[in-house]
């Protein structure tokens, strides 16, 4: 459909490439042709496969449903002015920035989000961008394995559990040890043998992520952190919900040597899982160790700024077997959509929006919080999810919220086996009080039937 | 055409407090809300008002070139035209909102379109079945690599630890092997730019996990001897990846399947439209034979009501879930299931085409490329000049020696014509090398534009090379202080010292 | 273009200046040229042992980066902390100022595995 030649066209480009027809241009050892009918979706008109594609939509009932799920990726509100900045063409459909000369905006836009991620987790230099907040996690570790020498990294439980699976993942090819720290009552992670464990420095990273994946604010107390140093362990920092970064003491604070984490917040849609887009920074220290694209500010011949992709002898096309990543491709459009959502808000905007995710997750707890038989699972201080504990099981909760057109959050049972009876439940600034009236309602009522049914 | 030159400060130069948006209502104070302790004291980030940031971002697009600006062929990247449908499809509300850990009856739609994809990519490429979990091709290549690991460990043979590798690979490739822990064998191309079938039997043994290959390869010839490498390499037990990157050449006329390969990844970013959105996201999925199935990564998406045999097609009527609990899978490679926006993109443009018209498309590709390299052979090197694929490569070596005109040069004075430079320098194998990739999306007469502009400069670089070696000019930049960039890393804005 | 006098060579293009037992080590002209300008020098720690040919540093240009393969083994001394600060010093002075590591010669018997200048130079003539 999107092939402009006609007839005569081709009949006159083979007639310049000096070949009869365009079977025998294409022509393939007989042993290897296509020899069965293949068997894909049909060929529709433009109108047609949009029908086609609105019946998908409309066989997606989960957006008829209010839902109070987060777990790593977050529904907030995005501007419009975003979407129509980040779809021009030029930036939708150039590639990679290798010719800089006429790619200076991508380059520019691409500098002022790692400025951006720089200047969110406190640390020195943040790279280009990476798949997301798991792989981001997996390439941090590789970062530390590399800058110690130690083949075992230790993190703890309450990093999200796909995080620790795709590090699990990526362990496997390097045959390095993933080792577990548990989580404390309070919900968040449990240091108590962090001491005993570091003390015969096997470990490169030690591992935590805050908020956690309970929503609980993690970051380790100044005696952990100085353990963590004292062995030349290096502290890797994880952010899954990104928002947090603008109100919340930053990685660099507490003293992370590196800080990862998915940045799908900023003005991406969740669109079922990806593409999200994964951040990793920094201190100087590492800078060399740091995987992906880069791009610095220096001068053209002429003396004006410029911007390049640099420091590329890192990199998988000209270090090969050696490279600090195999990374190429990253998720570029999705930094770019970042960076405009973080423009237009600014840190007025975020931080109001921080505010009201704090705000609207604090009413939220409060309510359910209060009802008869549920109760608060975890002490801790948290951003905007916390883990609501529910009479019976956590799935059959949810089975009674969804037959009332509410999805209320995940089903922790799913990942702890121990908390099956516990929901990580997640509001944001889109969250209306009527929404949360709602869910409290139908709560209620599901307790009550229970009781009723006794 | 040249791109507008105009000064764009940073966007952290220009805002200042007080120009904030609205774009929320007045918020709770934070204070209210958490003890002090656990609060940032300030964020340095600029407040810039909405006009301020449409009138930045619209100046950093108009310098920035892109397929929709003008003719790209950057080989080994397919720069086709990216339709306008498939983001509009993809921002359907239902599906952009969709959240990953919805319950799976919620999300038949997303799923049906999940499955759609996958069935149709393994019947156009002869594998048993796809997963679309990896992010991207280098991020399949790792896959593909962990599924080699796997399978070898399950057969319990431990002996396996090296990749053979041709010269003509992309980086990716041994870096990916690196990152499984495998040794890298590289394989000398034969004076065809092929590899050799002896070179593959004396190299494959008891030591060889996989051998990764592309075909057509880097060059853009077509392996004709592929049936036999694939035959030597199972003969000492390894297994065959075929990387995908260059899948564009051959839909509809040959799969890597029954070339003899059993793993496989695809760039959706290059052969199925998704936009390259300046370096990314794109979208690896990996396929494999049967014996491979098992050890795919999760989760995957299984249809209820489905058999390979009879079952239908398309998915209207089935019910569909996602698979985690897999015995043998590798694990999962990122966070969630999958770049599922360009999983509806990619299986809207396999609608706009279906079978017939993704045969076309390959078939128009290989004669945009070899109608290219038909019509300036007689001004440059084609070091392998034979009917090509959907790319071939030149080298500007003997003008270097002539005049000092480098590949590297050339592009630059391609920019000035208003286009953008081919891919230079790669494959390593060719000197002074410029590879040339146009896709099928593009007209006669902007082949025939780009023919006569690129002829010019070849005839400069030898009669008139200093306006070659000065170019370009017409840029907002001209060429770049890569030197000191890397000498003097300045890799984001600081604020101020107060 | 000749070598300079008293130096001995790998075929990595490293070149070895010999003081009793201790070795400056560097690369050569044709290796600084062939790299284009050098953006930075990942040298050996002070106090490594090396041993004769194996791989122990880095050398990256903008575009290319190359292993360094110590032409003899033995202990490290000194490395230049000039180039690490301004890695131009390589393109500048390959064979004075832009000198890599000093070793202690481990085995004296090694340098019979190096080659003088006047070979190394029919070694570059025939790349």
């Amino acid at each position: 459909m999107y092939t402009p030649h006609t007839a005569r066209d081709i009949e006159e480009m083979l007639r310049v490439v000096g070949v009869a027809s365009l079977d025998e241009l294409v022509a393939v050892p007989a042993a290897l042709a296509v020899k069965a009918p293949l068997d894909l979706v049909p060929s529709l008109s433009e109108i047609e496969i949009a029908e086609r594609f609105t019946a998908f939509a409309e066989r997606t009932a989960a957006s008829g449903y209010l839902s109070f799920l987060g777990a790593g990726a977050y529904r907030h509100y995005v501007p419009p002015v975003v979407g129509a900045l980040a779809m021009r063409g030029e930036f939708l459909t150039s590639y990679t920035p290798y010719q800089a000369e006429v790619s200076q905006g991508y380059l520019q836009a691409i500098y002022e989000w790692q400025t951006y991620i720089a200047l969110l987790t406190g640390m020195d230099v943040a790279n280009a961008s990476v798949y997301d907040g798991a792989t981001a996690l997996a390439e941090g570790a590789i970062m530390a394995i590399n800058a110690t020498g130690r083949n075992a990294v230790l993190v703890s439980q309450a990093v999200h559990p796909n995080y620790r699976a795709v590090l699990r993942t990526y362990a496997q090819g390097l045959d390095v040890v993933v080792d577990e720290l548990p989580y404390a009552a309070g919900g968040t992670t449990d240091l108590t043998a962090l001491e005993t464990l570091l003390a015969d420095q096997r470990y490169a990273a030690v591992v935590v992520q805050s908020p956690n994946f309970f929503g609980a604010i993690d970051a380790p107390a100044p005696s952990a952190v100085a353990a963590i140093k004292a062995t030349q362990t290096l502290l890797i920092g994880v952010t899954a919900e990104a928002i947090a970064l603008a109100v919340l003491a930053t990685p660099a604070s507490w003293g992370v040597d590196i800080a990862v984490g998915e940045g799908q917040s900023f003005g991406n849609a969740v669109a079922y899982g990806g593409p999200h887009v994964g951040f990793i920074a920094t201190t100087s220290e590492q800078l060399r160790r740091i995987p992906g694209r880069l791009v610095g500010r220096t001068v053209d011949k002429d003396g004006r700024t410029a911007y390049v992709l640099t420091l590329q002898a890192r990199e998988q096309h000209i270090r090969r077997e050696k490279a600090t990543s195999n990374i190429c491709t990253n998720q570029a459009h999705c930094a770019l959509v970042a960076t405009i959502y973080l423009a237009a808000l600014g840190k007025t905007g975020l931080r109001a929006v921080a505010a009201h995710n704090l705000g609207r997750a604090a009413a939220l707890r409060t309510a359910v919080a209060a009802l008869d038989g549920y109760a608060l699972r975890f002490t801790a201080h948290t951003f905007n999810e916390f883990v609501l504990q529910v009479p019976g099981r956590a799935s059959e909760t949810l089975a009674a919220l969804c037959a009332r057109g509410i999805i209320g959050g995940l089903d922790l049972g799913r990942f702890y086996p121990e908390l099956a009876d516990s929901i990580l439940m997640t509001a944001t600034e889109i969250t209306t009080m009527a929404q949360i009236e709602r869910l409290t309602a139908a709560l209620a009522e599901i307790a009550a039937d229970a009781v009723a049914r006794i | 055409m040249p791109l507008p030159a105009f000064d764009t400060p940073l966007i952290f130069e220009g805002g200042q407090d007080g120009r904030a948006n609205r774009y929320v209502p007045a918020a709770p104070a934070l204070a209210t809300l958490l003890p002090a302790a656990m609060l940032r004291d300030d964020l340095p980030l600029p407040d810039n008002t909405e006009l301020d940031v449409v009138r930045h971002f619209t100046r950093l697009s108009q310098k920035t070139f892109g397929i929709d600006t003008a003719f790209y062929p950057l080989g080994s990247c397919t720069m086709k035209y990216n339709p306008r449908i498939n983001d509009a499809l993809a921002n359907l509300p239902a599906l952009r909102d969709l959240h990953p850990f919805a319950p799976d009856e919620l999300a038949q739609g997303a799923l049906a379109v999940m499955w759609e994809l996958e069935r149709s990519l393994a019947s156009l490429f002869g594998m048993a079945a796809f997963s679309l979990n990896p992010a991207a091709g280098a991020h399949a290549e790792l896959s593909a690599l962990l599924i080699a690991k796997a399978y070898f460990k399950k057969k319990g043979d431990a002996r396996r630890t090296t990749v053979i590798v041709p010269d003509t690979a992309h980086g990716t490739n041994p870096a990916s092997a690196a990152m499984v822990g495998y040794n890298v064998v590289s394989l000398k191309s034969d004076e065809r730019g092929r590899v050799s079938v002896d070179a593959i039997r004396a190299a494959a043994g008891p030591d060889t996990a996989v051998c990764m290959m592309t075909n057509p390869n880097t060059l853009g010839l077509f392996e004709d001897h592929i049936h036999e490498i694939a035959a030597a390499v199972h003969a000492a037990g390894g297994l065959m990846y075929y990387d995908g990157a260059n899948a564009n050449a051959l839909m509809g006329n040959s799969r890597p399947g029954d070339m003899g390969f059993d793993v496989m990844h695809l760039n959706l970013h290059k052969t199925f439209s998704i936009p390259h959105g300046g370096g990314g996201a794109g979208a690896g999925p990996v396929g494999v034979a049967a014996h491979l199935v098992p050890f795919l990564p999760v989760p995957v998406v299984r249809a209820a009501g489905y058999s390979e045999t009879g079952g239908r097609w398309p998915s209207d009527g089935l019910t569909f879930a996602l698979e985690f609990d897999r015995p043998d899978t590798i694990g999962t490679m990122r966070s969630f299931w999958s770049n599922f926006a360009h999983m509806v993109r990619a299986l809207a443009y396999c609608y706009a085409n279906g079978a017939g018209g993704l045969t076309r498309v390959s078939q128009l590709a290989v004669l945009n490329a070899n109608y290219i390299r038909a019509s300036i052979r007689d001004l440059i090197d084609i070091p392998y000049d034979e009917v090509n694929r959907h790319e071939f490569v030149a080298s500007a070596q003997s003008i270097k020696r002539e005049t000092g005109v480098r590949a590297l040069d050339i592009g630059k004075a391609l920019l000035d014509r208003g286009y953008h430079a081919p891919t230079v320098y790669f494959p390593l194998l060719v000197p002074e090398c410029i590879m040339i990739e146009p896709t099928e999306t593009e007209s006669k007469e902007t082949l025939d534009g780009f023919i006569t502009a690129l002829r010019e400069i070849l005839v400069a670089s030898r009669e008139r090379p200093q306006s070659v070696l000065d170019a370009p000019v017409t840029t907002a930049v001209g060429r770049v202080d890569e030197t000191r960039a890397a000498r003097q890393p300045d890799l984001r804005w600081r604020p101020p010292a107060p | 273009m000749a070598q300079p006098a008293g130096l001995i060579f790998s075929k990595d293009h490293e070149w070895v200046k010999l003081d009793g037992d201790v070795a400056t080590i560097g690369i050569s002209d044709y290796a600084q040229s062939s790299l284009g300008d050098i953006v930075y020098v990942e040298l050996p720690r002070v106090g490594a042992t090396l041993q004769q040919f194996a791989g122990i540093g880095v050398v990256e240009s903008v575009k290319a980066v190359s292993d360094i393969y110590t032409p003899l083994g033995g202990e490290v001394l000194e490395i230049n902390a000039a180039i690490e600060a301004d890695p131009s010093l390589v393109n500048r002075d390959p064979f004075g100022e832009g000198w890599f590591y000093k070793l202690k010669l481990g085995d004296d018997a090694e340098k019979n595995n190096l080659m003088s200048g006047a070979d190394y130079e029919k070694l570059i003539a025939q790349a």
